[in-house]
């Protein structure tokens, strides 16, 4: 399938052939479903709506509810702001959400419409208590990392205040392109240790809703306007990952003074010690609750007794860059390999931090930001792996080559419960390292000659 | 700190009127950042003595998205700090994206430092497309001058701009008046004063034709970097500080087309 991909590599600059990363306003579509009754409106032509929601429902397998501008000719050469203005007296008119999250398109941002002044012109189209907020997301930018992080800011911009009469000690958590079995798992966490938190974008309860036989336009989770609201007030905000959520963390200090505790996503045993930590000195408590040290324990043990399977083997890792960097340092807990740790994303920062990780631990490194799978399968002809962990896309490598691949960040397009299961906390460095022993144990099983094959292992 | 955008017709001199009153606010102490918003990135040649500057579009094109702040920001005349956002060649590519991207990227670069007193945008021709009104969008150049002559086209040039502006008034953009800088055409201080007039604005400098400022721009320096005592020198000076006491920002009613020519009708230019 990839048998053309030649091994001797060719620095490219203007190429891109299987791209790891895909547009902005994906990332800011998946963020604002983060908000309670909340539609998304994409500010551009169709076609770029049809694929946003689209892709995003193929990874989670629920509905994506989303409007578009629907720009023609005409609204290219004169600018969408009547598109825009027509769109959010519909909007309000016919599906009634309580938010209305604009995200611009390629199109809407080279034609340079001003979005913001669109919408202060259209005030009056938009009911008593009723909020428009918006980002811009040019896909020429960044990631859809990149559209996930702009769109929190606007909810910042838009959404937050500071009232300072209810100074209650609150903790605002954002939890980064992740899933929403991931940010369950957050809230639980939170819940164990007692703090007071809000968390946003919260796409629970939205893009994992149950089935009750009845459509819901809007789902029963999402952030509540009136958490984001408060989130100007609030203590400290905990982002975590510096790409995803940073940015939001940085808007409420710049503009509230809320402090920024800039944490990586809780995957793998360090992160989320740290990650446990960190709001246990928030919270004040001097001990973690005993239930999460057991939870501890428990990957403990089985990182101990399974070692001997996964010590040492060579890792192929990409994705986006927030999942890609704490994934690495659990590699490294593990003792394994990480050899290849490669995202789409553009950033110098990603490279950075991965050789901080890495230190000397992994003689064989190579790392690259805004890179392609194309560069990652070249890699590997010249030296192999025995894992790739990545996205679906790594499959096309993975059956080029032979190596198994654990499917891990967006988008899972090929296997189901992806988005139900959590990666994050303890819980879930136990169900990755299960899948990361299966992936190495089933390849030894697949190809054992008869007297090779082990009924323990 | 206050954030100019200069608008006006190709070729009207707006660049070197802006250069020269940029350098005489520097001999008043002031900090500025001067953005040079046009393709041909010649906004910040007669400060920077020459075509010196990198543009931030090469750059973003050569070194990424890591882009350091240092490298597309040279310091010229008076300690005016010179950005040009560059652009595409003629007949490709999309010139106002450009300008969108650039100012994007100096505003998340941090260029615009608290210790600036005065930011200004010159921006090319007529605000043909959105790109072209990024400087004046929400939050960005609030006062906004308008360098005309008596000439027809740049007359019609101003009044287009004019629409522009109007159209970014929710946001706070505001006219602070028409500068005219001379053709020799007859009437034309009355001219550009009934024009500004009817704009609901004013004429906030008359700037005679001289040729030294043409000297000055064959050794590449303002005015006032040349010969600081020379007559025009202080008609920058003035400008500077007109502007510098400027209280009347408008938003501009546009003239309809009949008005604009029965204006250039009154003052004998169309039909001579
Ligand atoms: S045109 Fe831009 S925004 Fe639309 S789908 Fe393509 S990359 Fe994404």
């Amino acid at each position: 399938m990839l048998e053309a991909t030649p091994k001797e590599i060719i620095p490219r600059k203007a190429l891109r052939i299987n791209p790891a990363k895909t547009c902005q306003p994906i990332g800011a579509m998946y963020a604002a479903l983060g908000i309670h009754r909340c539609l998304p409106h994409s500010h551009g032509s169709q076609g770029c709506a049809s694929y946003h929601r689209m892709h995003l429902t193929r990874h989670f397998r629920d509905p994506v509810m989303a409007s578009t501008s629907s720009f023609t000719e005409g609204a290219s050469v004169f600018g969408g702001s009547s598109n825009l203005r027509q769109a959010i007296k519909n909007i309000f008119h016919i599906y009634n959400p309580d938010v209305v999250a604009i995200h611009t398109t390629c199109l809407s941002e080279t034609i340079g419409d001003d979005v913001p002044s669109i919408i202060r012109s259209a005030q009056e189209l938009i009911p008593e208590g009723k909020h428009v907020i918006h980002a811009n997301t040019p896909s020429y930018v960044g990631s859809h990392i990149t559209g996930f992080a702009n769109m929190t800011v606007g909810m910042v911009r838009c959404l937050a205040k500071k009232n300072n009469a209810d100074i209650s000690c609150r903790i605002n958590i954002i939890p980064g392109f992740v899933e929403p079995g991931d940010i369950r798992e957050i809230k639980r966490l939170v819940r164990l240790l007692e703090i007071p938190g809000n968390i946003f974008p919260d796409t629970s309860d939205v893009l994992d809703s149950p089935m009750t036989g009845r459509l819901n336009f809007y789902p029963e989770g999402g952030a509540r306007v009136e958490t984001i609201e408060a989130s100007g007030s609030a203590e400290a905000t905990v982002s975590l990952g510096s790409f995803s959520s940073l940015p939001a963390a940085l808007e409420l200090n710049v503009r509230y003074g809320v402090e920024v505790v800039s944490l990586k996503v809780p995957i793998g045993i360090e992160a989320t010690d740290r990650f446990v930590m960190r709001l246990l000195a928030l919270s004040g408590r001097k001990t973690p609750p005993v239930e999460l040290a057991k939870e501890r324990g428990r990957l403990v043990d089985l990182m101990t007794d399974t070692c001997y399977q996964y010590q040492g083997k060579r890792v192929a890792l990409f994705g986006d860059p927030d999942l890609v960097i704490p994934m690495t340092e659990f590699l490294l807990s593990l003792g394994m390999q990480p050899v290849y740790c490669l995202t789409g994303t553009p950033g110098r920062k990603f490279v950075e931090e991965i050789k901080r990780i890495c230190d000397r631990r992994v003689p064989d490194l190579r790392v690259e930001a805004g890179a392609d799978l194309f560069l990652l399968h070249q890699w590997i002809k010249n030296e192999k792996v025995d894992l790739i962990i990545g996205n679906t896309y790594g499959k096309y490598i993975s059956k080029a080559e032979g190596i198994p691949l654990v499917r891990y960040g967006f988008p899972i397009l090929d296997r189901i419960a992806y988005p139900y299961f959590p990666n994050v906390g303890y819980g879930g460095a136990m169900r990755l390292l299960e899948k990361i022993s299966t992936a190495l144990l089933d390849k030894q099983d697949a190809e054992a000659s008869d007297e090779q094959f082990e009924l323990v292992m | 700190m206050r954030q100019i955008a200069i608008y006006g017709k190709g070729g009207i001199g707006k660049s070197t009127t802006m250069q020269n009153t940029v350098a005489a606010l520097t001999e008043l102490g002031k900090h500025i950042l001067v953005v040079g918003c046009d393709p041909k990135a010649d906004s910040t040649r007669l400060l920077l003595h020459g075509l010196a500057q990198k543009t931030v579009l090469d750059t973003l094109r050569e070194e990424g998205e890591d882009v350091e702040l240092d490298i597309i920001i040279k310091e010229g005349f008076g300690g005016v700090r010179c950005v040009e956002s560059g652009g595409p060649e003629p007949g490709v590519g999309c010139a106002g994206r450009g300008i969108i991207t650039a100012i994007n990227l100096l505003e998340s670069l941090g260029a615009y430092t608290e210790d600036l007193d005065f930011i200004f945008y010159d921006v090319l021709g007529d605000v043909v497309c959105g790109g072209f009104a990024m400087p004046i969008r929400e939050g960005k150049a609030r006062e906004i001058y308008i360098v005309a002559s008596g000439e027809m086209m740049a007359l019609y040039a101003a009044n287009n701009i004019c629409k522009g502006i109007k159209k970014f008034a929710s946001g706070g953009a505001r006219l602070g008046g028409i500068i005219c800088n001379s053709r020799k055409v007859n009437n034309e201080l009355e001219l550009l004063t009934a024009f500004a007039g009817k704009l609901g604005s004013q004429l906030v400098q008359f700037i005679p034709r001289d040729n030294v400022v043409q000297r000055a721009e064959i050794n590449k320096k303002t005015v006032i970097d040349y010969d600081p005592r020379e007559k025009q020198a202080e008609v920058y000076r003035d400008l500077a500080n007109n502007i510098l006491g400027n209280e009347k920002f408008v938003v501009p009613n546009p003239l309809q087309e009949e008005e604009l020519e029965s204006l250039l009708m009154e003052f004998g230019l169309v039909g001579v």
